[in-house]
C-alpha cells in the first residue's frame, strides 16, 4: 500500500469531521462530540497495547487518571501553562505505563493475569487519589475557570471539538505509522505467537514495553483533555473503572486492532448510551447493560468489530459490479 | 560452526538430554536422529536459547552464547523451526515471512519483498495472502522453513520439516534443503524419515534417550549396531545379522 493511500483515508475522516462545528450549532451536540473524542482517544491509546499488541488491559484508567491529575494538579498547584501540563501529563502517564508494564511484562504475566494486574493498579490509584491531601481527597479539583486560548479555555465549544479532533488525528496517524512499521509487526507477532517471535529475533520485552508506553500515554493524554474540558477531577473520574471500559470495550465494537476502530467505537457507543439514555430516562447503570449488550452482540457476530462488519457488508455490495477488483492488503508493491 | 559441549537438560528427575557434545561444521548438512523422545527437540531448543541446559555450554563460532536469549541468537544467525508450526494463525503468509525478514531490513516494505522471493524459493507463492491459519499441513512446514530463512541465518535448525508430508511432497523438498546448503547455510536437521536424512546429511549424530550413542557417515551409522539396537529394540542387531546370514 503506497503512504498515500495508507494515510488517505485519515485526512478524509478527519477532514469530514472538522466541518461538524460549522454546521452544527447545538451545545448539547458538540458537547456529546466532544466527550466521545475524549473517549475515542483512550480507546485509540488501548488498542495500541490490546488491538495490536494481544495484551488486554483492564485498568487504563491508571494511564487516564495520572494524565488528568498531572494536568490539573500542576496547573491548580504550580500554576503551570495547562499547554504544557496536558503535555506532561502526557509524560507522567507514559512513564506509568513503562514502570507497570515492567513490573507485569518482566514476570511473564499474560492474559487474564495481566488484565487483573492492571485492574489492581488502576483500583489501587483510585484509593490513593481519594485519600491523598494534594489531589483534593474526596472533594476533587477544580481548574478555574478562566476563557484563554493559552489558557486551554475557549470561548466556543467548537473549537475544543477541533482540539480534540486533533489529537484523534494524532492518534490515527500514530496508529496508522505503527501498522507500517517494524516495531508494528514485531507487535503483532508477539499478539499472535511470542515463541516463534523469539525464534524470529523479536525480544517480546521490548516490544511489550514500547507498546504499553505509547498506549498509556495516548491514554493520559485522553485525560489531560478531560481535565482541560470538565475542569473538574475526582479520584472516581479520574481512576475510576468506567474509563477502563469505554477504553476497552470501544475497541472492540469498533473493530480490535485497526486504525479506525476505537474511533467508529466510540461513536457507536456514545451514541447508543445518548440514545438509550434519552428513551429509558436516566435509569442508573443503563448505559452500562447497553454496554454488556453490545459487547455480546459484537463478540458473537462480529468479532471484527463495526468496522470489520463493514467491510464485509460493503465488499458483498460491490461484488456484483466490480468482480476482481479487490486489492490484497500489501500487494501489489514493486519488489 | 557450532559446538555443544556436555549440554545435559533435566525435567525433573527426567534427563531429556544426558551429556551431549557434538560439532556441527560449517556449509555441511548434520543430520540428527533417534526413536521418539530421545531428546533431539530439547537439545535444538538448548541449542536456539528457549531452554537453559542444567549443564553445559553452547558455543557459536567459538562465542559461547548458553547465556543469551532466543532472539539475541538469532540475531547472530541461528534460525530454528519448530516440530509443533507455531504460525502467526491471524496473519498471512506474506506478513507471517515478512516477520522474518525485518531481522535484517527495518523497511516494511523491504521486509514484504523479501517474504514474496523466499516464498517464491519454498513453494508458497500460490499461498502469499492467504491467513496462515488456513494452510495445510504441508504448507505450514513450508512456512516454517520460510520464516527462519527469512531471517538470513548462518546455522538453521530444522525439526523434523518432513514429517507428515506425503511422499511426493518429500521429494519437492529435498531440492529445496539441499539449495540451502548450496547457497551457504548451515543445517542441522532432526528427521523420521530416514531416506532423506540419509540421502542429505553428510555428518549423522544419533542420540537415544538423551545419550549419544553414534555419529560418523550416514553409510556407517545405517549399520551401526547399537543404532540399530535403539531404533528396533534390545537385540534386533543381532537378529538382523542372523537373518542376513540366512539369506546369504
Ligand atoms: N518441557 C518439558 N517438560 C517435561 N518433560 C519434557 C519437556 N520437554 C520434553 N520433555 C521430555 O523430554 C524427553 C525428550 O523429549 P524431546 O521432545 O526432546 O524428544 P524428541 O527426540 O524430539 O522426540 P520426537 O522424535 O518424538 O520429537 C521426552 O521424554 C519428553 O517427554
Ligand atoms: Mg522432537
Amino acid at each position: 500500500m503506497s503512504r498515500v493511500a495508507a494515510y488517505l483515508p485519515i485526512a478524509a475522516v478527519v477532514a469530514l469531521a472538522a466541518v461538524v462545528p460549522l454546521v452544527v450549532t447545538s451545545n448539547t451536540v458538540i458537547n456529546f462530540l466532544v466527550f466521545t473524542l475524549i473517549v475515542a482517544v483512550a480507546a485509540q491509546g488501548w488498542n495500541l497495547l490490546g488491538g495490536y499488541g494481544g495484551q488486554y488491559s483492564f485498568g487504563h484508567a491508571a494511564f487516564f487518571g495520572t494524565g488528568a491529575y498531572v494536568t490539573a494538579l500542576l496547573q491548580t498547584q504550580a500554576g503551570w501553562n495547562p499547554w504544557a501540563t496536558v503535555l506532561l501529563g502526557i509524560l507522567a502517564g507514559a512513564a506509568v505505563g513503562a514502570v507497570i508494564g515492567f513490573l507485569s511484562f518482566r514476570s511473564g504475566l499474560r492474559g487474564s493475569y495481566f488484565a487483573l494486574i492492571t485492574l489492581a493498579f488502576a483500583e489501587v490509584f483510585r484509593i490513593l487519589a481519594n485519600a491523598a491531601g494534594i489531589t483534593g481527597g474526596a472533594a476533587g479539583v477544580l481548574i478555574r475557570l478562566d476563557v484563554r486560548p493559552e489558557n486551554f479555555q475557549f470561548a466556543s465549544r467548537g473549537t475544543f471539538f477541533w482540539v480534540g479532533l486533533a489529537v484523534v488525528a494524532i492518534g490515527l496517524v500514530l496508529t496508522r505509522a505503527i501498522e507500517r512499521s517494524r516495531f508494528g509487526a514485531h507487535l503483532v507477532a508477539v499478539r499472535e505467537n511470542e515463541d516463534a517471535a523469539r525464534a524470529l529475533g523479536v525480544d517480546p520485552l521490548r516490544v511489550k514495553l514500547l507498546a504499553i508506553t505509547l498506549s498509556a500515554g495516548l491514554t493520559a493524554a485522553s485525560g489531560g483533555l478531560y481535565a482541560q474540558y470538565f475542569l473538574f477531577l475526582d479520584a472516581g473520574i479520574a481512576y475510576g473503572a468506567w474509563i477502563s471500559v469505554e477504553a476497552l470495550v470501544a475497541p472492540i465494537i469498533g473493530g480490535i486492532g485497526t486504525v479506525f476502530g476505537p474511533l467508529v467505537g466510540a461513536v457507536v457507543l456514545q451514541g447508543l448510551g445518548h440514545l438509550t439514555g434519552h428513551l429509558a430516562g436516566e435509569i442508573p447503570g443503563i448505559s452500562l447493560v447497553v454496554f454488556g449488550a453490545l459487547l455480546i452482540l459484537a463478540v458473537a457476530f462480529a468479532p471484527d468489530g463495526a468496522t470489520g462488519m463493514a467491510g464485509r457488508l460493503w465488499r458483498r455490495w460491490r461484488r456484483p459490479a466490480t468482480p476482481t477488483t479487490t486489492p490484497t492488503a500489501t500487494g501489489g508493491e514493486r519488489c | 560452526m557450532l559446538r555443544v559441549e556436555h549440554v545435559t537438560r533435566r525435567f525433573g528427575g527426567l534427563v531429556a538430554v544426558n551429556d551431549v557434545s557434538l560439532t556441527v561444521a560449517p556449509g555441511r548438512i548434520t543430520g540428527l536422529i533417534g526413536p521418539n523422545g530421545a531428546g533431539k527437540t530439547t537439545l535444538f531448543a538448548v541449542i536456539a536459547g528457549f531452554v537453559a541446559p542444567s549443564a553445559g555450554r553452547v558455543l557459536l563460532d567459538d562465542i559461547d552464547v548458553t547465556a543469551e536469549p532466543p532472539h539475541r541468537r538469532a540475531v547472530r544467525g541461528i534460525a530454528r523451526t519448530f516440530q509443533v508450526v507455531q504460525p502467526f494463525a491471524g496473519l498471512t503468509v506474506r506478513e507471517n515471512i515478512a516477520v522474518g525478514a525485518h531481522l535484517r531490513h527495518r523497511a516494511r516494505a523491504e521486509a514484504l519483498c523479501r517474504a514474496e522471493a523466499i516464498a517464491a524459493e519454498v513453494g508458497l507463492s500460490a499461498a502469499l495472502d492467504e491467513p496462515a491459519a488456513g494452510l495445510t499441513v504441508a504448507g505450514r512446514k513450508r512456512l516454517e522453513l520460510a520464516r527462519a530463512l527469512a531471517t538470513e541465518p548462518r546455522l538453521l535448525l530444522l525439526d523434523e520439516v518432513l514429517a507428515g508430508l506425503n511422499p511426493s511432497e518429500i521429494r519437492d523438498m529435498i531440492p529445496v534443503v539441499r539449495g540451502l546448503r548450496d547457497r551457504g547455510i548451515t543445517i542441522l536437521m532432526v528427521e523420521h524419515v530416514m531416506q532423506a536424512v540419509m540421502a542429505l546429511s553428510e555428518h549423522i549424530y544419533v542420540l537415544a534417550e538423551g545419550r549419544l550413542i553414534a555419529e560418523g557417515a550416514p553409510e556407517t551409522v545405517a549399520r551401526d549396531a547399537r543404532v540399530i539396537e535403539a531404533y528396533l529394540g534390545h537385540g534386533a542387531a543381532a537378529r538382523l545379522d542372523r537373518a542376513r546370514a540366512g539369506h546369504g
